[in-house]
């Protein structure tokens, strides 16, 4: 028997849509020998996912394998019949899902749902797969081993979840785990536990994994070999120092090269001038709850001001306050030193003119029913008047500004576009009202890398030539490295710590800001190692934070 | 354990309690409703050529000349005493009679409890029929969806949800009565005869209603199963390696009691309404009936009674429906 | 109990024929996976549909009368078989020419029908033309009384038909077929016209309480919700109990209030309806922007919101109207609804209920009131086909 374990040749996939079979992965082949770990990575609708599954011998309805051979163990997959492949499901080749919370059945306890593999393969008794559950929690790093596999799925948090579901993948002792973006839903502190964890694992165990993600930091951690995929065509394979260091093809150079974009750091403010906007002890509530806790900062003109902090830490609630959306309980906000009326409904034109927000989403930030024209036409209509052709000129210049061809573009419906053309829409929007200040709400976390530069780009070049003030929410560190000129830290609707970007980004810091800015994967294969053992591996996550 | 429970107990408490909001809610439309009649419904009902004695009896009998609040609390609290008071059709005796007949009076109550039997129990039977046929059908067409099996039940049901309930029934009466007798096609049936009559007279109604309410149930329970088993934590189970058998069996069909439960108190609920013209085309002695011939001669009394009673069972099946698929919910059952 | 023998004893025959179809299909394919993992229960379902189709085929051929005794039973069949096919054809044949005829849109809309959404569309326009022309259409007035009543349907003189009355005449000798066209204006148009008050009043509400939220909301749910524990029909008969007081010997006057009430009670489902979609739309990031923006609610509610709600209440609408169109006819039926001398169908069908019992030795007869009922039936089938393929199609197009 060779040591390889799992042999993918030419592999094409299709998918039914219109009454008709589309070609989804147009022959990827690929090997993976035992206690390998494969890396595969792409952007959305590159097929990542579908490679993964097929490796299984599964297919989603609607999809078939139309051409190819997938060897597992020398079996093949392809023409395996139903009843051999549910032998080796499970038993031989397991599934970690993106989303754990989604993934595991809400009506039967985690332990429950742990034992029925290896009890229904008949590798395990009920009692000894217990056990070993109890022992792969342990492993794992989960709290309370010993009682968690008997709460229900919701009744674990997501990080925990998702290295429960590694525990039950593990539960047969396969010989190839397939993990599909399975830290993709954490919070970057907590992804840092569940990276570790499998990483772990997998090594002891000696595992094969195919580790299917978009992150090239992640896979550098995780994986020995990369593999690159683009719409369903490979593009490179090698080893992952090779990889990282030396690319060949020029798309994954391309995708390397993102995270080098950085601007060049500005003057200091001048501390006299009056700041664009002034958040002034702000404490907010939805109903009876304080989610904000005495919020103050300022945003000066041509400045960017990137807000960052985990999920619920307060970053939209300060937007919707500022907005007016949320009128603060106490405090107030001081647009150009006058203070803004609290609720919007009170502010008049041209203090919402002034004002502008861009959304995450872009799919439902623009109306489908209405054609790009319209939608960018609408604000210069409404804020400066302008009809008819004098209208049309000045949303062809704004297209123009976006770097989108004006003509082509106006009657187009935004189910016509990319994801990337939304956001810059979005973008249009917000400048056809001529503001100075311009929230962005986490514009680029919704997009592919490549994309998401374009757009970081195109903000910092309208940045320099309308002096335009931003500020911008992420949880990305990367994207607020490459953008900001101020950070502001928040936590639990607070501001943890707050400056310049290159004080924050040089150490010493509070330790919040420490551990999120750790916990950031880099391009470095070494990286994850490096962290541990400065943290101390029993230190992970969970631990730095209940420190503080 | 006791804190969950306890949590359970009070969602289900407060249901309960709106649910007997909703009826008194109910009483208080039916009540209005009831009051608009045009002038005085004495005067409406005699017509123009009574005498002022009699429309003054019927006043009497039904306390007419009372302030709407107070007959309304009257009414309310003679319900909750289970008194409807009597039928018109009696107090129009009566008041033709004088008042006190010494004979026998038969109060809205008398009349209305044997036909409720009548139709609970043809309710009774079409639930029987198509409660588990809806949910197998349903079954079977999620797992085998697009396929021509699942394209025909699609058309078949669609064209049953489609006809009106007369049309149905009159189709079975061609073939199963006239054409080929094996069930009677009117239903006479009568306090003291055998079961097994009994349900050879109620058969072809109660074909009917399974007809018209198991096309419905069969697509919601379809819709269920097919929302049910597109999500992520069915794919983990077929990759667990798990026979399709245990899939349904473990996994899908735990979660889908509470769909279902749903959509069989929904149907239950759509049969009162289709019992009224049910009965009606087979001369079935139900409530149904009995409504229908008090709306034509306007026998307020009873209409209202009926009314309420509609009212009643299907805020309790909506109810029932609620409540058990909020004791099927481990969220709700297994708080954090 | 020996039919139920028999039907056992059928049922076992056909599993073993489906075990044996399998297995045989299993070596002639050389273990084809689409039969190598095919479920017993499957091999079994083509087993039973080829039975039903061979005992169809057997049936369809049987001679139409024995001895002069007319064989009921098949000419129903026959009719029944005939009338599939021709209904398949002619939305067939209707779904071609659309295909190749009209705008880049409607062909383009045409080519990704099903067949039955096609013959929905099909009857949909057969009702709407026959309703509009009514008065040019048929042959009498619906009110006429004419010399000959009791006239058999089929126009065969040998069998008490007469040409002139292809589908006969009733009890007092009214033309059915007249009354059977007059029948879709008045049932059909009135139905419409309820709907679209229905529409008015529970979209405004609806779209009204998911925009401003608050006590507005509030009370006009807990309203909706109070009405709604009542069943439609038994409301809407509650209601129509009042009514005919109210309209004395005005006949008229019944439809109107009648219009009025089961508009009123179906505005109820379409509140909640119009109030959950656009309590969906509310939530967009659009309608914040717009919001955020200074829009009015005038321009919220009908240029940013209501272009975005149209498909669903549009399907909406479709199913409302079988509703409205369905409860009407229940009424009519039950005898409170549109008031003779007025062509209405359910009307029809309670007045020819009796011919029913014909049918064994006059199938002709008998076909009568199935007419009026089928024609109801028909209707309301072809909205829901076509309710059905834009419900299947919006949602396809999510994914």
């Amino acid at each position: 028997m060779s040591d390889v374990l799992l042999k993918i040749r030419d592999l094409k996939i299709e998918g039914r849509s219109d009454e008709t079979w589309n070609p989804i992965i147009n022959g990827v082949s690929l090997d993976l020998k035992k206690g390998e770990v494969l890396g595969m990575i792409g952007e959305s609708g590159a097929g990542k996912s579908t490679v993964g599954l097929a490796a299984m011998g599964y297919t989603r309805d609607g999809v078939r394998i139309s051409n190819g051979t997938i060897e597992f163990d020398g079996i093949d997959l392809v023409r395996a019949s139903a009843a051999v492949k549910r032998g080796l499901l499970g038993k031989r080749i397991a599934y970690v899902a993106q989303s754990a919370a989604a993934s595991f059945n809400p009506a039967h306890k985690l332990m429950d749902q742990h034992t029925e593999g290896p009890v229904q393969h008949g590798v395990a008794s009920r009692k000894e797969s217990e056990a070993d559950g109890i022992e792969l929690y342990r492993r794992l790093r989960l709290p309370n081993p010993e009682e968690i596999g008997f709460r229900y799925p919701h009744q674990v948090s997501g990080g925990q979840l998702q290295r429960a579901m590694t525990a039950m993948a593990m539960a047969c002792r396969p010989d190839l785990i397939i993990f599909d973006e399975p830290t993709t839903a954490l919070d970057v502190t907590t992804q840092i536990e569940v990276l570790a964890s499998i990483r772990d694992i997998v090594e002891q165990f000696n595992t094969s994994a195919i580790y299917i993600t978009h992150d090239l930091a992640v896979v550098a951690q995780m994986a020995d070999k990369i593999k690159v995929l683009l719409k369903g065509d490979e593009v490179e394979e090698a080893d992952t120092r090779t990889m990282l260091s030396a690319p060949k093809e020029e798309y994954t150079k391309s995708l390397w090269a993102v995270r080098s974009f950085e601007r060049p750091t500005k003057p200091a403010i001048n501390v006299s001038a009056t700041p664009v906007v002034s958040i002034q002890n702000v404490t907010a509530a939805y109903g009876t709850v304080d989610v904000l806790h005495d919020v103050s900062f300022d945003i000066h003109a041509g400045r960017t001001v990137a807000v960052v902090g985990e999920s619920g830490s307060g970053k939209s609630t300060t937007a919707r306050c500022i907005t007016g959306l949320l009128p603060p309980r106490i405090g107030h906000i001081e647009f150009d030193g006058t203070p803004l009326p609290l609720s919007y409904k009170q502010r008049n034109k041209d203090q919402l003119r002034q004002a502008q927000m861009i959304y995450q989403m872009a799919d439902t930030a623009l109306n489908p029913r209405k054609s790009i024209g319209e939608t960018i036409g609408r604000p210069v209509e409404f804020y400066m008047g302008l009809k008819g052709r004098e209208k049309r000129k000045r949303v062809e210049e704004l297209l123009a500004e976006i770097e989108l061809e004006p003509t082509e573009y106006f009657n187009r419906l935004p189910s016509e576009l990319s994801g990337g053309q939304k956001q810059r829409i979005g973008i249009a929007r917000a400048l056809a009202a001529e503001p100075k200040f311009i929230i962005c709400d986490e514009v680029t976390s919704a997009l592919d890398q490549l994309v998401a530069e374009g757009i970081l780009r195109l903000l910092a070049k309208l940045q320099d030539e309308l002096g335009l003030s931003y500020m911008f929410i992420t949880h990305d560190l990367a994207t607020v490295r490459s953008i900001a000129d101020e950070v502001i830290v928040m936590k639990e609707g607070e501001v943890v710590e707050q400056g310049p970007k290159k004080e924050m980004f040089t150490p010493p810091h509070h330790p919040y800001t420490d551990l999120l800015l750790s916990s950031v994967p880099e391009m470095d294969p070494d990286w994850l190692d490096n962290l541990l053992r400065e943290r101390g591996v029993d230190n992970l996550g969970d631990a730095a934070v209940d420190k503080m | 354990m006791h804190k969950p429970v306890a949590g359970l107990i009070r969602i289900i408490l407060q249901r309960l309690l709106l649910g007997l909001l909703t009826l008194f809610a109910v009483s208080i439309i039916i009540f209005i409703a009831v009051n608009a009649l045009p002038g005085d419904f004495a005067e409406s009902i005699l017509g123009q050529g009574a005498t002022a004695e009699a429309v003054n009896a019927i006043r009497e009998q039904l306390g007419l000349n009372e302030s709407p609040l107070s007959r309304y609390f009257s009414w309310l609290s003679g319900v909750l005493r289970g008194d409807f008071g009597i039928p018109m059709s009696q107090a129009l005796f009566q008041s033709f009679t004088g008042a006190s007949t010494g004979g026998e009076v038969v109060t809205v109550v008398d009349q209305i409890v044997p036909r409720l039997k009548n139709t609970l129990f043809l309710a009774g039977v079409s639930a029987a029929i198509s409660v588990p046929l809806a949910v197998t059908l349903g079954i079977l067409t999620a797992l085998y969806r697009n396929t021509a099996f699942d394209k025909a039940m699609n058309v078949s049901t669609l064209s049953a949800i489609s006809s009106p309930e007369f049309f149905l029934a009159y189709i079975l009466i061609l073939f199963l009565a006239v054409l080929n007798p094996v069930f009677p096609s009117l239903s006479n049936i009568f306090p003291g005869m055998e079961f097994s009559d009994r349900l050879n007279k109620t058969m072809l109604p109660a074909l009917t209603l399974t007809l018209a309410v198991t096309a419905q149930m069969m697509r919601m329970t379809r819709a269920a199963i097919i929302n049910l088993l597109a999500s992520p934590y069915i794919e983990m189970a077929r990759l667990k390696g798990l026979s399709p058998m245990r899939v349904i069996v473990t996994h899908a069909l735990p979660n889908a009691l509470a769909p279902i439960i749903t959509v069989v108190a929904l149907n239950l609920a759509y049969l009162v309404t289709g019992v009224v013209v049910v009965e009606v085309v087979f001369v079935y002695p139900g409530i149904g009936q009995l409504f229908v011939d008090s709306v034509k001669i306007r026998d307020i009394p009873v209409v209202q009674a009926c009314c309420l009673i509609f009212a009643a069972v299907y805020i309790l099946l909506n109810l029932t429906a609620d409540i058990l698929s909020i004791i099927s919910n481990p969220r709700l059952r297994h708080p954090k | 109990m020996t039919a139920l023998i028999w039907i056992i004893g059928g049922l076992l025959v056909m599993l073993a024929i489906a075990w044996g179809f399998r297995s045989a299909a299993q070596k002639a394919t050389d273990n084809k996976p689409y039969f190598r993992d095919m479920p017993l229960g499957v091999a079994f379902g083509y087993v039973l549909a080829t039975a039903a189709i061979i005992f169809s085929l057997w049936y369809f051929f049987q001679p139409k009368d024995v001895d002069g005794v007319p064989q009921a039973g098949v000419i129903f069949f026959r009719w029944a078989v005939m009338g599939l096919l021709m209904a398949a054809a002619a939305a067939w044949v209707f779904r071609t020419i659309f295909r190749n005829v009209g705008t880049e849109g409607s062909k383009k809309l045409f080519r990704s029908m099903p067949l039955t959404a096609a013959f929905g569309v099909m009857i949909i326009i057969a009702y709407a033309i026959v309703s509009i022309f009514a008065g040019f259409i048929a042959p009498y007035g619906q009110e006429e009384i004419l010399a000959n009543a009791n006239i058999v349907a089929g126009g065969d003189p040998a069998l008490g038909g007469n040409p002139e009355f292809p589908l006969g005449t009733d009890q007092i000798g009214r033309d059915i077929l007249s009354r059977l066209i007059y029948g879709a204006q008045n049932t059909v148009g009135i139905a419409f016209i309820t709907t679209c008050l229905a529409f008015l009043l529970g979209g405004t509400l609806g779209f009204l309480a998911a925009t401003l939220g608050g006590w507005l909301d509030q009370l006009l749910s807990r309203m909706v919700d109070a009405m709604m524990a009542i069943p439609a029909l038994i409301f809407a008969l509650l209601l129509m109990t009042i009514a005919t007081a109210w309209a004395g010997s005005e006949a008229w006057l019944v439809t109107i209030y009648m219009i009025l009430i089961i508009a009123l009670i179906d505005s109820t489902r379409v509140f909640r309806l119009s109030r959950a979609v656009g309590q969906n739309i509310v939530v967009m990031d659009y309608i914040e922007a717009a919001k955020l923006r200074g829009e009015g609610l005038g321009y919220l509610i009908f240029r940013e919101m209501l272009p975005n709600a149209l498909a669903p209440l549009l399907a909406e609408f479709g199913l409302r109207f079988c509703f409205v169109f369905l409860t009407i006819a229940s009424l009519s039926f039950l005898g409170v609804g549109i008031q003779p001398p007025k062509a209405d169908w359910g009307t029809m069908v309670r007045d020819l209920s009796q011919f029913i019992n014909f049918a064994s030795f006059a199938p002709n007869v008998a076909i009568t009131p199935l007419l009026a009922a089928g024609a109801i039936a028909l209707l309301t089938v072809a909205v829901n086909f076509v309710v059905d393929w834009m419900l299947h199609k919006s949602s396809g197009l999510k994914e």
